[in-house]
């Protein structure tokens, strides 16, 4: 920290040289004992920052795990259970595309003629084709917290999608002409700042060129307004500006992270629609950006499979969610069917703190078994295929190497909406390849140490090192790669040698005051300058103590959650080490029970100052302990404790579950829905809830629409509230 | 006489598991070793005061014979388990904090001014850099005032540590 050391004759002689009014002696000893006591304060702290940032870091990447979990235990049953289920029916829609397969029934489809806009409407008008005036106008409006009307979100998306559909996978850009290119990171739903960014950098214009590097919504409160801006400079500057895919430009993930709920609340007459069609053009947007053919842009990572070939030649838009494994074949002529799809296995291999997990996607499906066909029906070639179908199947052919029969490409290219392709021979490696491709682009993470391994811990993608950097870039001859996907502190973060970027544009992302956004301008030199901020203007005010601790109350609230929702197996656990039943553990035996149970791979000992109050001898009262967490239980008036707690420990998972069986995304179900709900969620737990707990259950909660219940009235129920202030609406966790 | 020894070696195996907590915090390539820049955190984060040569000192016995950059775990665990057993490096009692503070206020005004304080701060002692003025002004200074109340900025930092 840019000091001198204070030996004890160096202190000698500065004492005779100074004359302060305050005796030199004394100022010198009084100044050091201030500085020694603040220098340690500030590392105090900093150590406190950075368990912050773990817990929250832990719990956000579980919950992705979580997800994934989730959607490999219904691609599970899809494929496992007979067609004629229930439980599979309430679920395969999400696995089949589309019904609508035509351009021209997306046209209408899209059609906003018939939504009338009211006098009294008072927000933004657009007309088409869409100034730069208008977008301008639409920025304005969102700042002062107004709403587009339908048919104008309507007419937006539908312009959008048709632009969408004939760029191709990687745009290629330049800083030709002396123009800086601006690159922007995840933004999550946080208008304010992308508003901050614009007041600090200008509007996209010819002149100033950006790069959007996918996340734009989730978690935060403003996702629409987010892509709505987005599109519509898209429109405006269709050459200037570029927007890539993320992982959360998925309807599939937009059912847990609130992207789903966010639309159907402020649309409630054409939200599904909207959703549909967002479900749409998140599968046109393209994937990567490469800038003056140096500088490769995408959302996630690389692998060590990772060939930008390749990528530009898929059919982006067949990835509708990057969580959807590829299409599979029902092997009809011997009867199998695959039996080890799924490496389900959640081994934790416990290094010090352990942080492996299940197996990801990318190594789920493996080539060379046979899988269950997939219902599916593709839109139809795009419009921008100007050579005949034959000559764009050939050539397809040619460029994946594959010896395929025409008849498989053909079913799979062209118009088909019905039934599953009988007989159509073997599993088609190159959408393996592609998919692994495209999930590894979107999910992957980089890490200090060389090598490629699944990325265990979010569940999708790659952990990629150094030497997978290097031998990337040198194969397309690239020198620089800018991803986001990862909160950093700063707002940006350089990794392997300076060779990886890392770009994230939502401060306050975990909560106020826990980090800084930043965004990119990089010039024709292709050197990256940084430009941070933060959005709350409260944030700025804050001390450093004052901002971590708030930080800081927001994590433990949300590890606490976490712990109440463990309780029964924490109990379980501290009791295997008190076999006498005296009720008191060690801190030492606390921390080990703590890591068993809740893998979160958190440092146990450090935190615990700030989640164990008073102990006796070093030992900890563990009932009491738990009643001290202050934790009330959640507000309905259910017996059964343990369904409770099991409810309460998989609410995210339920209300996914709920989400995807609500097809017309009404934000209602019928009871009869709602038991099966807890039948799919009690086999994926692998464990049994009653019939009967599940009456109890439905009698607890007030039934007052029609013996249908409202998804959002009944997650509230479940909503915690802690002995701190109850968290914020809007507030993504 | 052999239970002294069991309890002394507990609670060395105790010392042992915080220090090595604490590393763990830092270790990010989960591979036993740490920035050496991050050395100073750790150390004061395990609750002792030392001033920078007292840091200085401690890391040159803890490092390489040919500094890399990192601190191994290995080197760190008896140098520090040494310094809490010893109970070097002694936290400042609140008390001799505020009589601190009150040599500078050599007017016994009851607070600091703004240049009084970076005077003191940024020229005597092992002097802060601008960064670490800054944020003890952000947390210290009454913004309005330009004054620091030193006896309630002493408490507050006080109160503050959760041990």
């Amino acid at each position: 920290m840019g000091c001198g050391f204070a030996k004890s004759d160096q202190l000698k002689k500065r004492d005779r040289e100074t004359s302060l009014l305050v005796p030199a002696a004394t100022a010198m000893r009084a100044a050091l004992l201030i500085q020694r006591w603040y220098r340690q304060y500030v590392a105090r702290l900093e150590m406190r920052r950075r368990c912050t940032w773990n817990i929250f870091q832990s719990i956000e990447y579980a919950g992705e795990q979580d997800q994934i979990k989730l959607y490999n235990f219904f691609g599970y049953l899809m494929d496992h259970f007979t067609p004629a289920s229930s439980e599979r029916n309430l679920i395969s829609h999400i696995f089949r595309e589309n019904n609508i397969c035509h351009n021209v029934d997306w046209e209408r489809y899209f059609c906003y003629k018939s939504i009338e806009v009211p006098e009294l409407y008072s927000g933004p008008h657009l007309s088409f084709p869409i100034t730069c005036s208008n977008a301008a106008e639409l920025v304005e409006a969102f700042k002062n917290k107004q709403q587009l009307h339908s048919r104008y979100v309507l007419q937006l998306l539908g312009e959008t999608w048709r632009l969408l559909r004939i760029l191709p996978n990687i745009s290629q850009i330049s800083t030709c002409h002396n123009k800086e290119i601006t690159i922007c990171g995840d933004l999550h739903g946080h208008l304010e700042d992308l508003l901050l960014v614009f007041y600090k950098n200008g509007l996209p214009s010819s002149e100033k060129p950006y790069v959007f590097n996918g996340d734009f919504v989730d978690r935060g409160k403003d996702s629409l307004e987010i892509l709505l801006i987005l599109f519509s400079f898209l429109l405006v500057y269709p050459n200037d500006v570029h927007l890539n895919r993320g992982n959360h430009e998925d309807h599939i993930v937009n059912l847990r992270y609130g992207f789903t709920k966010e639309v159907l609340g402020k649309y409630r007459l054409h939200g599904k629609k909207i959703l549909k069609l967002l479900q749409k053009i998140f599968s046109w947007l393209p994937l990567a950006t490469v800038i003056d053919h140096k500088v490769l842009v995408l959302h996630g990572g690389i692998s060590d499979t990772t060939d930008l070939h390749l990528i530009s030649r898929v059919d982006r838009h067949k990835y509708v969610s990057a969580l959807r494994p590829p299409k599979r074949k029902r092997q009809n002529r011997s009867g199998m069917t695959d039996s080890d799809l799924e490496d389900d296995d959640p081994t934790a291999k416990s290094v010090d703190s352990s942080r492996r997990r299940v197996h990801s996607l990318t190594h789920s499906s493996s080539t060379g078994t046979r899988h269950e066909v997939q219902r599916r029906s593709l839109q139809g070639l795009n419009n921008r295929v100007t050579c005949s179908v034959e000559e764009e199947l050939k050539e397809r052919r040619r460029q994946a190497g594959l010896s395929q029969s025409y008849g498989d490409l053909r079913n799979s290219l062209t118009n088909s909406d019905s039934d599953p392709d009988p007989d159509s021979g073997e599993l088609l490696e190159s959408y393996g390849d592609e998919w692994k491709q495209i999930v590894d682009m979107l999910w992957s993470d980089p890490m200090p140490q060389d090598g490629c391994v699944p990325n265990e811990v979010r569940g999708g993608g790659c952990y990629w090192g150094p030497d997978v950097t290097e031998e990337v870039l040198r194969r397309h001859n690239l020198t620089l790669l800018i991803r986001s996907h990862e909160c950093k502190q700063e707002g940006y973060e350089f990794c392997h040698n300076r060779r990886v970027l890392t770009i994230f544009s939502a401060s306050n992302y975990y909560e106020v005051g826990s980090n800084r956004g930043a965004y990119i301008r990089m010039g024709p030199d292709l050197v990256p300058h940084f430009i941070q901020y933060q959005a709350n203007r409260a944030t700025r005010a804050l001390t450093l103590r004052q901002s971590v601790g708030r930080t800081e109350r927001s994590a433990l609230r949300a590890l606490r959650e976490k712990l109440f929702a463990h309780k029964s197996d924490l109990i379980s656990s501290f009791q295997e080490y008190d076999p006498e039943n005296t009720g008191l553990i060690s801190l030492g035996h606390w921390a080990g029970a703590m890591e068993a149970v809740l893998r979160l791979g958190l440092p146990w000992r450090v935190l615990r100052s700030q989640l164990v109050g008073d102990t006796l001898d070093g030992m900890l009262d563990y009932h009491l302990w738990f009643r001290e967490l202050a934790i009330t239980e959640p507000n309905t008036e259910l017996s059964n404790a343990s369904l409770l707690e099991t409810m309460y420990k998989h609410h995210s998972n339920l209300e996914t579950i709920f989400r995807i069986i609500d097809t017309d995304n009404s934000g209602l179900i019928s009871f009869e829905e709602f038991r099966q709900t807890w039948k799919l969620l009690s086999s994926h737990l692998q464990t049994e809830i009653s019939d009967e707990a599940i009456s109890d259950l439905a009698v607890s909660i007030d039934f007052n629409k029609d013996g249908s219940i409202d998804i959002n009235e009944f997650m509230e129920a479940f909503r915690l509230v802690g002995g701190d202030l109850l968290q914020n609406e809007g507030d993504p966790h | 006489m052999a239970e002294d020894k069991e309890s002394a070696e507990a609670i060395v195996s105790e010392v042992h598991k915080k220090i090595r907590a604490a590393f763990d915090v830092f270790d990010h390539e989960f591979n036993k070793t740490v920035d050496v820049r991050e050395i100073g955190t750790i150390i004061r984060s395990l609750g002792c005061f030392p001033n920078e040569g007292e840091l200085h000192d401690a890391i040159a016995e803890i490092e390489e014979e040919e500094p890399t950059g990192y601190i191994r775990f290995e080197k760190f665990l008896p140098t520090m388990t040494k310094v809490l057993m010893e109970r070097k490096f002694r936290p400042i009692p609140e008390d001799l904090m505020l009589q601190a503070f009150e040599v500078l206020d050599k007017q016994k005004k009851g607070h600091l001014e703004l240049e009084e304080l970076t005077k003191y701060m940024t020229q005597e002692g092992e002097p802060f850099t601008q960064e670490e003025m800054e944020e003890m002004l952000s947390a210290a200074m009454d913004p309005d005032k330009n004054l620091i109340f030193y006896k309630d900025f002493v408490s507050m930092m006080t109160v503050d540590d959760p041990r």
